[in-house]
């Protein structure tokens, strides 16, 4: 059973324009087995949250806490975060040349694990995870996200999600650029694992789309870097209906 | 990533040189053994551009020194080495010096250490010659390869110590002669070395050239590639790692002379620290005569680190539209914050990531090579190397 708070969380990010202050006060606290969804209109702070929780550079906390099992993460790097079980679906998933998704999964997994895997077992889970997901196992020999097509990034992110087994997982616009078959298979994976592996799942999302395919037990809507409601999953059908003006125009 | 590419039309457009540099096509560039032949060193030479006499060493000058390290040799059963002089017939009949330092070091070296393989040598045989010097007075080596017809041979010339050395290595191959050669370039640091290399490929040879260079304060190699015969096929691969400081330049040269010859050049380097600066020069030419020709160049560079500079510049001259096909591609790119990002959230640590990615982009050229033995022992000396760099 694990736990993830995050208590009256402020981030700035330094701009051309100076700092500037983007979450201001974040409260969320999400346990194992719950799917948090946090949805919110451009620019309201969503993917600088999951950012934090991942410990991007670029992002300084400058008041709150984060505590992973009462760790405070936020004296954790980046790496060391991984290991103590978070992982992030990144929204844009970078190009890594020269480094093949074989050897990349390997790498990732010997780290997150503190030792390797045991080969044979490892390369079972990973044709079996991938043919999950609808994958080529020709995949693997490419380099890491070069030249991938969008669905694909997101297939990639997810595998990696599956084969390293995070206590909390945040999928950042996950949704974004799948069409619906593949967001349905991705939806399907993300299921899967999380009711292997009771991880705790925090879901950022502009649209209800992808709420169709994964149940959120919890529905938070995020307005100028903070929580402005939430509820449960009534609260994304209303979302879908009635959109954000009445948050932004309050 | 912040990768640029700059790909031109081939024969139609020409790469950009530097202001105030004059533009000479490679057919045209002066040959000689005589040092005198060639003017005092100036950055207005395309040879030159980016490096000054200054960081040569001496070694532009007259009077350098015979060469007094060691060479220590494990040959294959077969293979025999001796010193020859000047006046032997293979002397000269590979390549002639085509810049002033490499024509100094043909003048000063009085005598050649030949290493001639008989045809009895097959399968890929190996010899290694280790070249060791514990010497910073400006010297001479010349070397002579000898693959005679129908031989088929691996050859690895491996650099070590502290040196000053203007280095000229000629590899003569017969008709049907298989020669692979790896040459590693692993000086320590402070060392000054500029190896010319010329390959002269007989009728339906296969010459198989590797340039590792890893170690040396100032390292220039010139690899050329010269096809005296119709069928050749020449594949010249490289890769460079430069450390802070570290200046690295590879010039190579493929001279298409003769028709339906092959040639594939692929040099991948990596960059790491302040003032690490890489040069590399793809000159191929496909003279007139040289219809059939088949020929790729590709140069790629990943920057690890702010303040390491790669300057790629390929250039294709092309004589005949009678060809199978010529291209090249030039790119580099960088290894920057949000890849380092990235696999550090999968639980990498910022030195293993950094590794992980230079290894892979390395090890791309070296999986090419096609010897396993050999595959193995650069995989082990790229990890020296990061072992090192990351210290």
């Amino acid at each position: 059973m694990a736990t993830l708070e995050i208590k009256n969380l402020h981030v700035s990010v330094e701009t051309d324009q100076g700092k500037i202050e983007i979450l201001r006060g974040v409260d969320l606290v999400i346990k194992s087995g719950e799917t948090h969804a946090v949805m919110g209109p451009n620019g309201s702070g969503k993917s600088t949250l999951a950012y934090s929780i991942a410990g991007h550079p670029k992002y300084e906390v400058t008041q709150g806490e984060i505590l992973l099992d009462g760790e405070n993460v936020l004296e954790m790097s980046v790496d060391e975060r991984a290991r103590a079980g978070l992982f992030l679906a990144m929204q844009y998933p970078v190009e890594i040349p020269g480094v093949s998704v074989s050897n990349f999964l390997r790498t990732a997994k010997t780290a997150v694990d503190g030792k390797a895997p045991a080969l044979r077992g490892w390369v079972a889970d990973v044709r079996q995870a991938m043919e999950s997901l609808k994958m080529d196992p020709a995949f693997t020999e490419r380099n890491v996200n070069e030249g991938f097509s969008g669905g694909e990034k997101k297939r990639h992110e997810i595998l990696q999600m599956e084969l390293l087994k995070p206590k909390m997982a945040v999928l950042d616009e996950t949704d974004s650029g799948l069409d619906v078959d593949a967001l349905r298979v991705v939806a399907e994976g993300v299921n899967r694992i999380k009711s292997e592996n009771q991880m705790g799942l925090l879901l950022i999302t502009h649209y209800t789309r992808i709420l169709n395919y994964i149940k959120p037990d919890f529905v938070h809507v995020f307005v100028a870097g903070k929580i402005a409601e939430q509820g449960g999953p009534e609260l994304a059908d209303r979302l879908e209906s009635e959109g954000y003006d009445r948050y932004v125009n309050a | 990533m912040g990768e640029t590419t700059k790909t031109a039309q081939h024969g139609l457009s020409e790469h950009s040189h530097g202001f105030g540099v004059p533009i000479q096509t490679r057919s045209e560039r002066l040959k000689s053994q005589k040092l005198d032949d060639f003017d005092e060193i100036s950055t207005r030479e395309e040879q030159w551009r980016y490096i000054g006499a200054d960081r040569l060493g001496g070694l532009d000058q007259a009077d350098l020194e015979e060469f007094l390290g060691d060479i220590e040799t494990t040959l294959a059963e077969g293979v025999e080495t001796s010193w020859v002089d000047a006046d032997h017939k293979l002397f000269g009949s590979a390549g002639i010096p085509e810049d002033r330092v490499a024509a100094a070091g043909w003048e000063a070296a009085k005598a050649a250490y030949l290493v001639s393989i008989p045809v009895s040598v097959t399968d890929s045989a190996q010899s290694t010659l280790t070249i060791t010097s514990s010497s910073k007075d400006p010297a001479a080596l010349h070397i002579i390869v000898e693959a005679k017809r129908g031989s088929d041979s691996v050859v690895v010339i491996d650099h070590r110590g502290d040196a000053i050395l203007s280095e000229n290595i000629e590899f003569v191959l017969e008709d049907q002669a298989k020669l692979t050669v790896v040459s590693i370039q692993d000086w320590n640091h402070g060392s000054i070395h500029n190896g010319a290399q010329y390959a002269m490929l007989g009728k339906d040879s296969t010459f198989k050239h590797v340039m590792v260079t890893l170690g040396g304060s100032v390292v220039r190699m010139t690899p050329s590639a010269y096809f005296g015969a119709a069928g050749g096929d020449a594949a010249l691969y490289g890769l460079y790692f430069a450390d802070a400081g570290q200046y690295l330049e590879h010039r190579i040269f493929v001279d298409h002379a003769t028709p339906n010859c092959k040639s594939r050049v692929t040099y991948k380097g990596a960059l790491q620290g302040a003032k690490a600066h890489t040069v590399w020069v793809g000159d191929v030419l496909i003279r007139a005569a040289a219809e059939g020709t088949d020929t790729y160049e590709l140069n790629r560079n990943l920057l690890l680190t702010d303040g390491a500079r790669a300057d790629s510049v390929p250039n294709l001259e092309i004589e005949t539209g009678q060809i199978q096909g010529a291209g090249h591609a030039s790119a580099s790119g960088r290894f920057d914050d949000e890849q380092l990002f990235y696999l550090q959230a999968r639980g990498l640590p910022e030195l293993e990531a950094r590794r992980l990615v230079v290894r892979g982009f390395l090890m791309e050229v070296v999986q090419q090579i096609g010897v396993p033995e050999l595959e193995e022992r650069l995989a082990a000396s790229i990890e020296d190397e990061l072992e090192r760099s990351a210290s």
